[in-house]
């Protein structure tokens, strides 16, 4: 059995076909009691639960899940990393998240496939290009990397867009940022739960929450469908299901659930190298390792949990899709499906302490909860460590509506399904 | 989804504009403090099940109504008055 | 050697129509009525393609939607098209093919290396390895995993191709034309619902289509001519249903490529309905699945019905012997077919005891049967050579084809898009339906009925139920062919191999995962059905593992030890087969992807030499040819000509809102920051809005027309945000107020004319108008009657110059256009376009889009003077929330460059002089232009503390192009500050 992943141990398996593998994590009865309990074994829980042990010695931690591990959003995205953030509050933390993922792979050994192929957000008129500016402006006053393109320099890269004068909204120029890219989105959750698994975190799945057992405004276990477990402090990390959760121990938040769309192509060789966003509309690609284009647009627009799209916007990411890349048309759509995830009214996510003592807020992602979930982690974990916000998330608090502190990175006004 | 407008009847989703919970009471114009206005505002009850929600037949009659349905199957219990 | 044959006769070809396709550069021939993938095997092509990862040889597998192995190439250049299975592909005249994933060909493929090396290709072996030596290090091998990953080839040039979208409407759809369909279609249509029934194949009858007899064939052809004959039926071949979404909404898609559509006359080469259905009928029915043992992927492997199907319906028989593995009595019916084809056949059948009456029959033929045995293993590397038997009659059978029956998994897709999750049915061995939407109803085989006579009267009650709900009463049901026998079915499931050999056992054909990768992924503890499928791609290709699934589960479920019902299943996503995005965008593409709206004035801009650049969904007029051909320079003599003489502008797009009632005022003192409840009529006065969080939602002008009827102008971004928050708020929050709001933005049009010679220029263009600056001062407005037609005046200024917006309907929008220019022409007045007047406001001190983002306050804009601190407006109360009033907030600031060789840039970031350049800065220039006044560049921006610090210096750094300019801190009213201009 080879617990260290390697060329080696995998030419140590090819030469005896019959040695086993050893799980990639355990699957342990729950005890009655942990020192932290984490709602939620998606990837933002399974990094805190890793973090928790590796960055503050915690290792009696639990990480519940109602279903398997990564059945939530880690597993439902489109893969996505960047730091192309410019609003104070943001842009620290998204780059400390796109450092955390350089190093990935090599942090859990297990190949996550951290492939920075690059970003290009396309442009669609001068105005545009100046907006554009302003953000990787201010990246690269923040030591993060960025360029801007001008058209030839982005057809040059991009030739099958559409360069034609058929093209709606012609291209202006782009702004790139080249350690952006893609990771293998299920490898992040199984990566996190092996490595937080080694370190004797316990990895509960099938075991749904209940309830929260709090007293005198302070939280100490969870009720969940494998009986009571005990816990010296709770951390919920549900995003989708945020609201939910955290209304069983007494909370209303500023989070409705949405949700987003994501689509893929059938496999075919190499053709798109990069990750491409549009500035007509929302719409994003990139083709997977596997060979299939992988591409969403906005959400449906109205809150729901039922995790099927509407077809009306699969129509619009499709016309995205053909019309920025007219080639796209011939191939064909093997799989659409669809995520809940948390939208708030400044698109920007919540990592804080609550009202009630020792229970913990990680929700409130809306589009980036997959690309900031190394960060999230390790911010979390110290937050729930020392009981006080990392500072790198002083700005996701949950009371900043009231104080007028959103963080609004995109300027599209207060309405969650606006964002 | 087929949303029921109470003016035109049965209509595509993609003719409206959706516009948030309406099961929360807007303070009456002139009153209502900072707090009153930011739990208004910002927070949701966001339930899974039964949402009475505002829609606008936004490319047709431009009628605004509140309509009953359920976030966890999408099943529509009609027009709330 | 001969593998496979055509038949001398029989099969639904047409003999008299040869057709000729094109092969990897050769000629293939065959009928009408071919497919691909039959015309391949009748030219005794078995080995067809390469497995996606070890490039193992392969065959065609299926006969229909299924086939894992069969993919192919299509068309040339910018009409390639990868990965399509040919099972599903009409062949016709002109086809042309490829074969893809293999190199130099399928039959000699250096990449199958990869199978020497399969023992490191396991499942997930890239989660394991190829992290080193450095961090970076995947970005090493990643090429090399990706250039080895993928099907086909796509092209990159543009689809030649057009697609066409409807939308319908029926009672009844019938999803499916086999027994059960065709029963549902005509019974739901002799009740007079409006029916339509939807076939993917290219043909009506299903499973009929497959068989020999005749009895059978006729009542298809009855049932598909009665069908014909009801005006009230629509029945469409080559016709997926490919998805059912809320509110019975089915997607359907029609190919017509076999048509070799002309894009050029308007053909289209699919078509995509959006059908909403009363009531829907699945007859879905049941895709056969493989059996798993030892090299179950050499090519001539195949499954058992497609041996029938190709036999029967193509005419395409085994050449020597066929062996066929089975696990239920469905095999038996192959069998009997071969035989009657005149292949010899062997059974080799996983129960131990096979009924009396399958005995008689097969024994009548000449089949051999084995009880009690399986595959062993099969030999032969390009191709079967003999199979090795194992169980109770462990012999070897030489022979050229393997047909595999190992039951039936009937097609649930459809009813689990709704969220209905299927169940495990321990008769049918496979998951059915588990229940209906309400006006939703399942017959035949998807249902687990396989029977004929069974299917049929199914079919029917299940067509008279779906008539009867969507509202239609008496009809007449169809019933089965006379003769019909319901032969049975029992099944004995093999999930395991019994007797299997340690070749590689496929469970996944497509994606190439073996039965040891269920195993390692069951030992590594992937052991969910979705972590299963994740970890091996099961069921991840474009078959999206119709065969393979359930295999897979059942294998898990046995190494976990529980149930198939424990173990549950993936979900059914849609599409149900691949999509073409085409399709789906329909004629929604390049530049019909989004509407264009036109300003009435389009015309003569692009008469005159106007240069048109978007805006949103606008196209405006950028800037006019007579002040050059550069949108650098151009924008500065407009600027100058409207500073000077007079300049007439196009603002048709701006939105305009006619706001009408008794209670109009206090409505728009509600809405704006600032009192309305007092503006007299002939009055025009500027206004701000904010949202409900106090932030600034939009700036505009509102004049009083008369007492009771306003007219509102908005930005041309937010014309239609707006239109909307005012319906909102009159019609569910505000109903005490009796208000009237009509958007009149595509109604009218509007044109500025600006510049000291406006009033001028207006005067000869309205001789009989009083302009003086006493009966229409500034900020006032009136209606004049001209040439018969009402002109709406409104004296107000946007460039800071003596300028009135003139507005008058759309129709006559031109014509007024073309006599101001006319009737003013000796003043000079020329068109100005959008570039001018964005670079005017500037210069004014104006703010616009880039500063009306939803991120500012009033007080950011400079503008919180304009609230009225008594009365009530909205978004007052969150207007003082806590930070935004903390007075350094970035606020608004002129700016003015101070070293002439530089340029100044939007998206600037701002520091004090003295600040180390690093970081989020102090603030950033929003809007930037070249002043014609001050001869030099001049900006608007938000700066931390605002005009706190007029007059100090501060630095502009552009660091994406290494550049830094040092600025001047002004008041953002770079001209004019008094108004003199304005009141001129």
């Amino acid at each position: 059995m080879s617990k260290h992943y390697s060329a080696l141990a995998l030419a140590r398996h090819a030469l005896d076909p019959d040695m086993p593998w050893p799980k990639a994590w355990e699957s342990p009865e729950p005890k009655s009691s942990y020192d932290v309990v984490i709602v939620g074994g998606g990837g933002h829980g399974l990094a805190t639960a890793y973090y928790l042990a590796k960055n503050h010695g915690i290792t009696n931690v639990a990480v519940i899940e109602k279903s398997y591990i990564g059945s939530g959003n880690v597993g439902r995205n489109t893969t996505l990393i960047r730091s192309n953030y410019m609003i104070g509050g943001n842009t620290a933390f998204f780059e400390h998240s796109l450092k955390l993922w350089e190093g990935l792979s090599h942090e859990l050994n297990f190949n996550c496939m951290v492939s920075q192929r690059g970003q290009i957000v396309l442009a669609v008129n001068p105005v545009q290009m100046d907006v554009f500016a302003r953000r990787g402006n201010t990246m690269r006053l923040n030591g993060i990397d960025a360029e801007l393109l001008d058209a030839g320099e982005v057809r040059k890269l991009l030739p099958y867009l559409d360069w034609s004068r058929d093209a709606r909204w012609p291209i202006h120029g782009a702004i790139m940022q080249p350690r952006a890219g893609t990771v293998r989105h299920d490898a992040v959750a199984w990566g996190y739960a092996r490595a937080a698994s080694a370190l004797g975190v316990h990895i509960i799945e099938n075991c749904e929450v209940t309830g929260f057992v709090i007293n005198d405004g302070k939280v100490s276990g969870v009720d969940t469908s494998r009986g009571r477990i005990n816990a010296g402090k709770v951390g919920i990390a549900v995003a989708g299901h945020t609201s939910h959760v955290a209304k069983m121990a007494g909370l209303k938040l500023p989070v409705e659930s949405h949700i987003l769309q994501a689509f893929v192509t059938e496999p075919i060789k190499p053709i798109v190298d990069n990750v491409i966003s549009w500035g007509a509309e929302l719409f994003y690609l990139s083709q997977s390792d596997k060979g299939g284009l992988v591409f969403g647009g906005h959400i449906d627009g109205f809150n729901t949990y039922t995790q099927r799209g509407q077809f009306n916007r699969i129509q619009t990411v499709a016309e995205c899709a053909v019309s920025l890349m007219p080639f796209i048309s011939r191939l064909r759509m093997l799989r659409h499906w669809g995520g809940i995830q948390d939208m708030t009214p400044d698109g920007s996510p919540f990592i804080s302490r609550t009202p009630v003592k020792n229970l913990y807020l990680n929700g409130g992602w809306c589009y980036q909860g997959f690309k900031a979930t190394p960060a999230s982690g390790w911010t979390y974990s110290h937050t729930i460590a020392h009981d006080q916000e990392h500072e790198l998330v002083r700005d996701f608090a949950l009371d900043r509506f009231e104080k007028g502190k959103e963080l609004d990175e995109f300027g599209l006004g207060n309405w969650t399904y606006k964002q | 989804m087929m949303l029921p407008c109470p003016h035109c009847g049965d209509r595509d989703v993609s003719e409206f504009r959706y516009g948030g919970d309406a099961s929360k009471e807007r303070p009456a114009h002139g009153t209502g403090d900072l707090q009153t206005w930011n739990d208004y505002v910002f927070l949701f009850e966001n339930p899974k099940g039964p949402h009475t929600e505002y829609w606008q037949h936004v490319l047709g009659c431009r009628r605004w109504f509140k309509l009953a349905r359920n976030t966890a199957t999408n099943e529509i219990g009609g027009v709330v008055s | 050697m001969t593998t496979f044959r055509r038949l001398p006769k029989g099969g639904r070809i047409d003999r008299a129509k040869p057709v000729s396709a094109r092969f990897d550069g050769k000629s293939l021939g065959g009928f009408a009525g071919d497919t691909l993938a039959s015309a391949l095997l009748a030219n005794d092509k078995v080995l067809v393609g390469r497995s996606f990862k070890y490039h193992r040889p392969r065959g065609i597998v299926a006969a229909g939607i299924e086939e894992p192995n069969g993919l192919f190439t299509l068309g040339e250049g910018a009409t390639t098209e990868p990965n399509v299975a040919a099972t599903m592909v009409d062949l016709v005249e002109g086809l042309v093919a490829k074969t893809q994933n293999a190199w130099p060909s399928a039959d000699f493929d250096l990449m199958a290396v990869n199978s020497i090396l399969s023992p490191l290709f396991q499942s997930g072996f890239y989660y394991k390895t190829l992290m080193g030596p450095s961090k970076g290090s995947w970005m090493f091998y990643e090429p090399f995993i990706r250039k080895a990953a993928g099907l086909g080839k796509a092209t990159d040039l543009p689809d030649p191709d057009r697609y066409d979208m409807r939308f319908a409407f029926c009672d009844v759809l019938v999803i499916g034309s086999g027994p059960a369909g065709l029963a549902a279609a005509l019974t739901a249509g002799r009740s007079g619902a409006r029916v339509v029934l939807a076939e993917q194949d290219s043909d009506f009858g299903g499973s009929l289509l497959s068989g020999n007899d005749a009895e059978h064939e006729a009542w298809r052809i009855a049932c598909v001519e009665e069908l014909k004959g009801l005006s009230n039926v629509e029945a469409f071949t080559r016709t997926t249903v490919q998805g059912l979404y809320d509110g019975n909404l089915a997607v359907l898609v029609e190919n017509r490529s076999h048509l070799r559509p002309d894009a050029k006359k308007g053909e289209a080469r699919m078509l995509l309905t959006q059908l909403r259905a009363k009531a829907i009928v699945m007859a879905t029915g049941a895709i056969e699945r493989p059996l798993v043992f030892s090299n179950n992927d050499r090519p001539g492997v195949m499954l058992a019905s497609a041996l029938r199907t190709y036999a029967n319906r193509y005419a395409v028989a085994p050449d020597k012997r066929a062996v066929i593995a089975a696990n239920n009595d469905t095999a038996y019916q192959v069998a009997l077919d071969l035989a009657d084809a005149g292949v010899p056949v062997t059974v080799a059948d996983h129960r131990a005891a096979v009924s009396a009456d399958i005995l008689s029959r097969a024994g009548a033929k000449g089949i051999a049967i084995f009880p009690g045995s399986g595959i062993f293993d099969v030999e032969g590397s390009k191709g079967v050579k003999r199979v090795k038997l194992g169980g109770t009659h462990a012999v070897t059978i030489e022979c050229d084809v393997v047909g595999m029956a190992g039951g039936w998994s009937p097609v649930v897709h459809l009813s689990s898009h709704g969220g209905i999750k299927p169940k495990y049915d321990e008769a049918v061995a496979g998951f059915v339906p588990g229940g209906f939407a309400p006006s939703h109803f399942g017959a035949g085989a998807m249902m687990g009925t396989f029977g004929l006579s069974a299917a049929v009267a199914e079919g029917a009650n299940a067509g008279a139920s779906a008539a009867s709900s969507a509202g239609f009463g008496k009809t007449r049901p169809i019933y089965a062919p006379e003769h019909a026998t319901d032969r049975t079915y029992a099944i004995l499931p093999t999930w395991t191999p019994a007797y299997s050999a340690k070749g590689k056992a496929f469970v996944d054909f497509q994606s190439d995962v073996t039965i040891k990768d269920v195993k390692t992924a069951h030992q590594e503890g992937y052991r969910s059905v979705e972590h299963l499928k994740r970890y091996t791609t099961l069921g991840m290709g474009t078959d999206q593992g119709k065969t393979s699934n359930i295999n897979a589960l059942a294998l898990m479920a046995e190494y976990r030890g529980i149930t198939i019902p424990e173990a549950g299943t993936t979900t059914f996503r849609p599409p149900y087969a691949p999509l073409t995005m085409g399709a789906i965008a329909g004629r929604t593409v390049g530049a019909h992807f989004r509407p264009v709206r036109l300003s009435p004035l389009n015309d003569w801009h692009a008469k005159n030499g106007g240069i048109f650049i978007d805006a949103g969904l606008w196209k405006r007029a950028w800037y006019y040819a007579w002040a050059g051909n550069s949108p650098e320079t151009a924008y500065v003599k407009e600027m100058e000509l409207v500073r000077r003489g007079v300049g007439l502008a196009d603002v048709s797009t701006l939105g305009k809102i006619d706001i009408q009632g008794p209670d109009a005022a206090e409505f728009l003192n509600r809405v704006y920051v600032n009192g309305f409840a007092k503006l007299p009529v002939g009055k025009v006065r500027y206004g701000v809005m904010l949202n409900d969080d106090g932030i600034v939602l939009d700036d505009g002008t509102t004049a009083r027309i008369t007492e009771n009827q306003f007219y509102m102008t908005t930005t041309t971004a937010q014309a239609g945000e707006v239109m909307s928050w005012l319906e909102y708020l009159l019609q569910m929050h505000w109903p005490e107020l009796n208000v009237q709001v009509a958007s009149l933005t595509d109604e009218w049009a509007g044109m500025a004319v600006s510049g000291p010679k406006a009033r001028e220029a207006l005067q000869l263009a309205f001789p009989e108008a009083d302009l003086s600056d006493a009966a229409l001062p500034y900020m006032g407005c009136k209606d004049i009657r001209f040439d018969g037609v009402t002109v709406r005046l409104l004296r107000m200024s946007f460039s800071g110059e003596l300028a009135y917006e003139v507005h008058v309907a759309a129709d006559y929008a031109i014509s007024l256009w073309e006599h101001i220019l006319k009737a003013a022409a000796s003043t000079g007045i020329k068109p100005y376009g959008l570039e001018a007047l964005a670079s005017l406001r500037i210069e004014k001190g104006h703010v616009a889009g880039l500063e009306l983002d939803h991120r500012n306050t009033l007080d950011d804009l400079g503008l919180g003077k304009m609230a009225g601190k008594e009365k009530d407006y909205v978004g007052k109360a969150l207007r003082f929330r806590e930070d935004c009033q903390r007075p350094e907030r970035w606020s608004l600031v002129g700016l003015e460059l101070m070293e002439p060789d530089k340029k100044l840039r939007g998206g600037s970031i701002l520091f004090a002089a003295t600040d180390e350049i690093k970081g989020h800065g102090r603030g950033y220039i929003t809007s930037v232009t070249w002043s014609t006044e001050l001869n030099k560049f001049i900006a608007l921006g938000l700066f931390d503390g605002g005009l706190k610090h007029e007059g100090e210096e501060i630095i502009a750094a552009f660091p994406l192009k290494n550049e830094q300019a040092r600025l001047k801190i002004v008041s953002p009213h770079f001209i004019d500050k008094e108004g003199a201009r304005l009141h001129a």
